[in-house]
């Protein structure tokens, strides 16, 4: 098993905007009201990119930073992991309709919006907010992202003994594209990760992972309306990871991850 | 770092199918580049164009991963036997102790460019045979090469935009080095399609002629495509290997270099450390070099800030075009065919060397045996990647 320690979280999803709030819910101190909401902008970007980021970079950045907030680690210099099933996928619905157009004339792309389509956007995005020149991965794998995304950013810390900044989102995509891939609402997950030798002044839980080659499905958060999250957004696949953290559980977890597993221990500190 | 052995590759490109053809190819100082006829009305100007994509089909279990990035991959599968040295190494250390991590920017996006060409005029659907999962999603090449190789271990896809499969390397290296498997599929691919002719186009990036890296009148770049593969294992025996990785991002712009180029050179001093080199144990340096103005000369600064006028340096994009996210692979290849050969390609269509470029640039081909490959891969974001290859021993 590989091991980090959490030394913070963000968190936005449909009744879950923002750790604090996600934190009530998903110890029962408050209720659920899932009222899906895209987060502000965040204000971390100067002003010219924060009106041109998309929809999933303004969502991954939220959380991010959110992740970032109180922990005393200079974003500059923090590696980066970001995951995502359908990266920018709105921006791509768009451009496909417009390159689509009958008319040749009407279909000329934005040079922006060409640029913002990327999958790496929100990485490139987070780098251009920090001014920051360390390694920014972008990652997909489909229903399967937030199990090989994990797995990816433990290695990581593991083999570069660094902090990594691992950020799992998604957006909704507008139609035609949201008949092809469900995603019902934005969820995104933030986790501050380190290598336990570095040994901050309080983590918040530790964590160790680990690929195994034989099936598991994936735990569901205890609460039945949080677990019928996890099937509208790949990302929301991490919400009994959130919960264990949230309700300082030892718990033992696993991700489907095709024909094997990521299995997880999360324990408090 | 320890030496992590590449023990099997191959690549498909405009120069043809297989490393032999690029090598070939590289030699005849021949270029894969022809006038756009695949999206003439998105950009115009010259593409690297595989031929014979349309005429391959998939084999029936994977039909339904037809679209044009896996039908380059399926080539690359098949071509230098690539297929059967997986298929050996999943004998010696099993099918889930094998990782898949390809790059690609677009996936298989000609196929929703085709779907939504197809949409639904009363409700604007799209056809019901359009399977987005198995084609357009950016994970279908991972998806589809597991499969296919019969592999059972972790699988993703990074998708960094132009660094994406020089990015496979780190990831897979990490993998590997965490213990997580043993062995590594990388490379991946990028097709030709509308949306990367036409957004490069709006970006007023294409070149009207031939690309020409480094030339005083380069004038913008010529989208290729192709897909590529490496196996990395732990324990292999080979003649080379990954010696070094360094990566970082720019933290400026989302599609502009940086002026200073530090990004670039905080990737190149990473991969030197990471492979315990100085700069002048570098023989060759495979550039980026995209053929755009600003691209070219922030990477002439790069190099030269790093290795003076020194270590020869050449951009092989005037014969393979850009082939965007699988550059890196194709330019790994590039770069073992040079260990291999002890062969150094000459940048391709240079009549003028930009007066103002500082780094030994190589116009014309040279022969004699190296050790040491350096590969630049720089995407939008400001993502960027070095890796050193060099004799495994």
């Amino acid at each position: 098993m590989m091991r980090a320690d959490i030394w913070g979280v963000g968190l936005w999803g449909p009744g879950l905007e923002g750790w604090a709030q996600g934190c009530a819910v998903l110890t029962e101190a408050a209720s659920f009201v899932p009222c899906p909401t895209d987060p502000p902008p965040p204000a971390i970007l100067p002003a010219n990119e924060r009106r041109r980021a998309g929809p999933a970079a303004r969502l991954a950045l939220t959380v991010a930073e959110e992740a970032l907030a109180g922990s005393g680690i200079a974003p500059a210099t923090l590696r980066a992991v970001f995951v995502s099933s359908s990266g920018e996928g709105a921006l791509v619905n768009s451009l496909l309709a417009t390159l689509a157009e009958p008319r040749a004339a009407d279909q000329a792309i934005s040079p922006t919006l060409f640029h913002n389509s990327v999958h790496n956007e929100a990485a490139g995005y987070w780098s251009i907010a920090h001014a920051s020149r360390a390694p920014a991965d972008s990652l997909a794998a489909h229903d399967a992202s937030f199990a090989n995304g994990l797995l990816k950013a433990l290695a990581e810390i593991t083999v570069e003994g660094e902090p990594v900044l691992f950020c799992l989102f998604d957006a909704p995509m507008p139609f035609p594209l949201s008949a092809c891939r469900r995603t019902d609402f934005s969820f995104a997950l933030a986790l501050l990760l380190a290598p336990p030798a570095l040994r901050a002044a309080s983590p918040l839980a530790r964590l160790a992972g680990g690929f195994v080659p034989r099936p598991a499905p994936l735990t569901p958060p205890r609460l039945s309306a949080l677990a019928a999250l996890t099937a509208g957004n790949p990302a929301a696949q991490s919400l009994a990871l959130l919960e264990a953290l949230a309700r300082r559980e030892t718990r033992r977890l696993t991700a489907p991850l095709f024909d094997g597993h990521l299995a997880l221990e999360i324990a408090p500190t | 770092m320890k030496p992590l052995p590449i023990t099997a590759w191959s690549v498909v490109n405009a120069l043809g199918t297989g490393a032999a053809a690029t090598l070939a190819a590289l030699r005849a100082r021949r270029s894969g580049l022809t006038e756009n006829d695949f999206a003439p009305a998105a950009g115009g100007g010259f593409i690297g164009r595989v031929a014979g994509v349309a005429g391959h089909h998939l084999p029936g279990a994977f039909a339904r991963f037809t679209c044009r990035n896996n039908l380059l991959l399926d080539l690359a599968l098949r071509a230098d036997g690539f297929d059967a040295q997986v298929a050996a190494a999943a004998r010696r250390v099993g099918p889930a102790r094998i990782g898949v991590v390809l790059g690609t920017s677009t996936s298989g996006i000609t196929a929703g460019e085709a779907a939504f060409r197809q949409r639904d005029p009363a409700s604007g659907a799209l056809p019901a045979d359009f399977d987005f999962a198995h084609t357009q999603d950016f994970f279908s090449a991972a998806r589809f090469v597991r499969a296919a190789l019969g592999l059972a271990g972790p699988a993703f896809v990074v998708s960094t935009a132009c660094a994406s499969a020089a990015r496979s390397f780190v990831d897979a290296a990490q993998l590997i080095a965490a213990g997580v498997i043993d062995a590594a599929v990388v490379g991946g691919a990028d097709s030709l399609c509308h949306m990367t002719l036409a957004g490069f186009a709006a970006l007023g990036l294409i070149s009207p002629f031939p690309c020409r890296p480094c030339d005083a009148a380069r004038a913008g770049l010529s989208i290729g495509e192709a897909a590529g593969l490496a196996l990395l294992e732990r324990d292999g025996e080979a003649p080379f290997a990954l010696l070094g990785y360094g990566e970082s991002s720019d933290g400026y712009h989302m599609s502009a270099p940086h002026p200073e180029a530090r990004g670039a050179i905080a990737a190149m001093r990473d991969a030197l450390a990471r492979a315990s080199l100085v700069p002048a144990a570098i023989d060759y340096i495979n550039l980026h070099g995209t053929g755009t103005p600003a691209n070219d000369a922030s990477e002439d600064r790069a190099v030269f800030e790093i290795f003076a006028d020194q270590t020869p340096c050449s951009s092989t994009k005037g014969f393979t075009g850009h082939t965007l996210g699988a550059s890196g692979i194709v330019e790994a290849v590039i770069a073992l065919l040079a260990l291999h050969e002890g062969f150094l390609p000459g940048c391709l269509g240079v009549t003028r060397l930009d007066p103002g470029f500082r780094a030994r640039v190589l116009l014309d081909n040279e022969s004699r045996p190296i050790g040491r490959v350096l590969s630049n891969s720089f995407g939008f974001g400001g993502a960027n990647c070095s890796l050193i290859f060099g004799r495994a021993g």
